[in-house]
């Protein structure tokens, strides 16, 4: 993204969350959810630039919903800010646990590894009683530094603390794909043993964008946890995970806004559908999601690309 | 010394399941190179199958033994209509492409065949267990074994045997080591590597199908049963060595053996406990235990 | 002149098979040399010892007195030794630019996992230093072409550029003519050998052609069997009877390079 792409996207938050107000409840919760999930699809733009899927991303969502849930039922603690610090540091701590295993394989290994990871964690939360067992618990009412809002108040702030959680992760993607370790993904994709014998560690490239990727998920599943108010096991399941990549791949990897945007649009689409049809819903995705990689590889976001080149070569 | 031997069963016969469910899966992707997610979907539709062709014989009261076998060719069939349809409507759009995105368009079509059961026998349940109960049980000393269930491991032992046979001396076997040694060189000797790769997948599809036609007399025959069924033949095969049929049966007793005990002895850890072996397994040896990595030449 | 590279009795064996054996040579800072030999006569067996894509099984090898025996190529990337590849190494969804400038942040950044975090891509001194390396081996009218679109003897350009960008003081080339047309060659070979003069650079290039080895190296390298049979200048080792019968096959005097290449 270019200086002025940057600046639209900044232009598109404020706008974003000057409008909260004017909107509808329904609205807001559902953009606030969208915006919550669109952190981890980040993480796995940040992954699938360098040809890598984790089929099993809904572990550090997941990890960051329960730390949120957790932290606020044992210690009585509710100021949101901290919670989901809390979810994304935790997340990204077993990231970096993980990272040592999962960043020694590639392809299907890395997806099918991260998915056997988080099924690892659904087993575990399902047979825990202390943990809420298949019900999961609620998530206790956030503050935010002693303000305790209800109702409307707290869609509202939940809404631009996701907004704010969000504008800050974009910020600072953005910075780290423009660094060594960020750029370093196509150049994996492509050629390994060049990296390598350009003096770079592919591992540990790898480990650190499992950890990027694995903080976003955690932020998150926390903002979803607190949004949501209620945590269950099947956050960490693989049709969870499924999900995060569908919009992944539906977006494209090309910048960070898509994952914004796709996230909303997935979210909205999802909302409308259950309602008319869904029966068929399952049918819906795949066969998009199909369409999607037999037609447009690199994600809807390459029509924008594909549009606006298009208007440079008439002009 | 009871506890030990149920163990050892019990992890026998969950053994033989997982392995008639993985032993397809390894197949395709030895050959393939496709890790394809559909399995799950072959496996829920001859669940499927097979509670309808229960259904069938119990209504006309025919003798349980044609029932059964009614059962397996309901299962076979419908994964070879579901086996060809996929490779030669979808799949083959795609050959060439990164595994990964093979990975991703069989897990489209995974989505979108959950729905196509819902569609096709709606969102109810159903029960198959009649064949179970006809086989009856047998007491050897103070276990109590279903004859059922000593049929599910005598389809494994022979599905085992048969894929041994038939990749070691059969025309076709031959065939497809060379395919799975080399596609290169074995399409540049005239192989027809399209026509592999059909037979391949339709095999494949109906051994998926047969898996979950000789389960669904075990099981509620329920909407998602596909989905679980992946994830764990994946983790079996992942622990025997992607592409390897003796991989899968070690993987199958392994992980078979490892539940089992885990449910006799802590009954926490079950779900856990599968996937905490894979990962074990994966940290010692990253390729399984039957593959071993290939270092690129530069 | 010291010596900048040391290698001594080095040995590889994959199993029963002996792929280098009895290595001992000593290279001072800013020789040229050729390597020659036959397909399977330890050559590249060599170069991946002392780039540490293969660990010896025997023997030692030192770079500026500093033993790197057994250390991964990275690692030794990092202490100044480069190579490039039989088949061009490169990254081809990226354009040249972005290959060369990636080569360059990575060889400029700082050391450890922050370092690659903190480091940006397009900091100035890379992007100088990219373009000075675009100028260095004259491939700017290829700059924003997409590296899956070059032609083959850029590709070579490109993937010694990235090995160069870094300034490695010692430069291992793995036929770096391999793949291009006679007609081609000594041209590819001028850009090389002049810009590899320019910054000093201490190189041994794996070549088959015996009139590029008679004209650009000063010492030559005969490998035979996973060992060197002969070494000394392109004169000595091409005369070498040895070196006759058993790898050039034809008698070639290295003052018969062809005229208008020099």
């Amino acid at each position: 993204m270019g200086g002025r792409g940057q600046l639209a996207g900044g232009l598109m938050f404020l706008f974003a969350a000057a409008a909260a107000p004017l909107l509808p409840d329904w609205v807001v919760s559902l953009v606030t959810i969208a915006f919550a999930n669109a952190l981890v699809v980040l993480g796995l733009v940040v992954l699938w630039r360098a040809g890598l899927v984790s089929f099993g991303q809904a572990l550090y969502y997941c990890i960051g919903a329960y730390a949120v849930s957790l932290t606020a039922r044992w210690t009585g603690f509710t100021d949101a800010f901290a919670l989901v610090l809390i979810g994304g540091v935790a997340a990204g701590l077993m990231a970096v646990l993980i990272g040592f295993l999962l960043a020694r394989y590639r392809e299907i290994f890395f997806a099918m590894l991260s998915l056997a990871l988080s099924m690892i964690l659904y087993g575990v939360l399902v047979k825990s009683e202390s943990l809420g067992s298949t019900d999961g618990f609620s998530v206790a009412t956030p503050t935010f530094l002693g303000y305790a809002p209800h109702r409307d108040a707290l869609g509202l702030a939940l809404y631009w603390l996701t907004l704010g959680v969000d504008a800050i992760g974009a910020v600072l993607v953005g910075v780290y794909f423009r660094s060594v370790a960020g750029a370093l993904a196509a150049p994996i994709r492509d050629n390994e043993i060049r990296v390598e014998f350009l003096g770079v560690s592919v591992t540990s490239i790898i480990h650190i964008k499992v950890v990027v990727a694995g903080i976003l998920g955690g932020l998150g599943g926390a903002l979803a946890a607190l949004a949501i108010g209620h945590v269950d096991p099947n956050m960490a399941y693989w049709t969870t995970s499924g999900g995060f990549v569908f919009v992944t791949i539906l977006a494209g990897a090309g910048s960070v806004a898509a994952a914004f945007v796709g996230s909303l649009v997935f979210e909205a689409v999802r909302s409308f559908a259950f309602d008319v049809m869904p029966q068929l819903w399952q049918m819906t995705l795949g066969s998009v999601l199909l369409l999607t990689i037999l037609f447009l590889p690199d994600g809807l976001g390459s029509l924008v690309a594909r549009l606006k080149r298009r208007r440079e070569a008439k002009s | 010394m009871l506890t030990a031997s149920a163990i050892l069963t019990d992890g026998l016969v969950y053994a033989a399941y997982l392995f008639i469910v993985a032993i397809g899966l390894t197949l395709i992707f030895g050959v393939m190179k496709i890790l394809n997610v559909a399995h799950g979907s072959f496996y829920a539709f001859g669940a499927y199958g097979a509670a309808t062709a229960v259904g069938i014989y119990t209504n006309a009261d025919w003798p349980a033994a044609i029932g059964f076998l009614l059962m397996l060719a309901m299962g076979m069939a419908i994964g070879l209509v579901l086996g060809i349809i996929l490779e030669r409507g979808i799949l083959r759009l795609v050959y060439g492409k990164d595994e990964v995105i093979i990975v991703l368009v069989t897990y489209a079509t995974f989505l979108i065949l959950e729905d196509v059961i819902v569609l096709i026998w709606g969102p109810q349940s159903y029960a198959a267990y009649q064949p179970m109960v006809s086989a009856g049980n047998i007491e050897i000393g103070e276990l109590v074994l279903s004859n059922y269930d000593i049929v599910l491991v005598a389809i494994a032992a022979l599905l085992a045997g048969l894929a041994y046979w038939a990749l070691k001396f059969t025309r076709y076997g031959r065939l497809l080591t060379t395919v799975i040694f080399d596609r290169e060189t074995a399409a540049a000797f005239g192989v027809n590597v399209t026509l592999v790769y059909t037979v391949t997948f339709v095999i494949g599809a109906m051994l998926g199908a047969l898996g979950g036609a000789v389960m669904a007399p075990k099981i509620a025959v329920t909407l998602g049963i596909g989905v679980e069924v992946i994830v764990l033949a994946f983790a079996v095969v992942a622990i025997g060595g992607m592409g390897s049929i003796e991989g899968a049966l070690v993987g199958a007793l392994i992980v078979g053996i490892c539940r089992a005990a885990a449910v006799h002895l802590v009954p926490q850890i079950e779900l856990f406990v599968i996937y905490g072996v894979m990962a074990l397994v994966l940290v010692v040896r990253p390729y399984g235990l039957f593959v071993r990595a290939q270092p690129r030449k530069i | 002149m010291s010596a900048i590279l040391v290698v001594r009795d080095l040995e590889k064996t994959f199993g029963s098979l002996v792929a280098a054996r009895d290595i001992t040579i000593s290279v001072p800072a800013e020789q040229t040399v050729g390597v020659i030999g036959a397909n399977g006569a330890g050559k590249t067996t060599f170069i991946n010892m002392i780039t540490g894509h293969l660990k010896p099984s025997k023997g030692s090898i030192w770079f500026e007195d500093r033993e790197i025996t057994g250390k991964p190529s990275r690692e030794i990337t990092r202490l100044g030794i480069s190579r490039s590849f039989q088949v061009a190494q490169i990254f081809p969804s990226l354009t040249v630019f972005e290959n060369i400038c990636m080569a360059a942040a990575i060889a400029r950044r700082a050391g450890g996992v922050w370092g690659n975090i903190a480091s940006p891509v397009h900091s100035g001194a890379a992007t100088a230093e990219a373009e000075a390396t675009i100028e260095l081996f004259q491939i700017g009218r290829y700059r924003d072409t997409a590296a899956n679109t070059l032609p083959q003897g850029v590709r070579k350009l490109l993937d010694i550029g990235m090995a160069v960008v870094g300034w490695p003081r010692l430069l291992l080339l793995d036929e770096p003519t391999s793949g291009i047309s006679i007609e081609e060659k000594f041209d590819l070979m001028n850009v090389v050998m002049s810009a590899l003069k320019a910054r000093k650079i201490t190189v041994l290039f794996v070549e088959h052609d015996m009139e590029i080895v008679a004209r650009f190296a000063e010492r030559v390298l005969a490998f035979y069997d996973g060992t060197i049979i002969a070494d000394g200048t392109p004169t000595e080792t091409l005369d070498d009877p040895r070196v006759q019968e058993l790898i050039s096959g034809v008698r070639l005097k290295p003052t018969a390079a062809r005229p208008g290449h020099a």
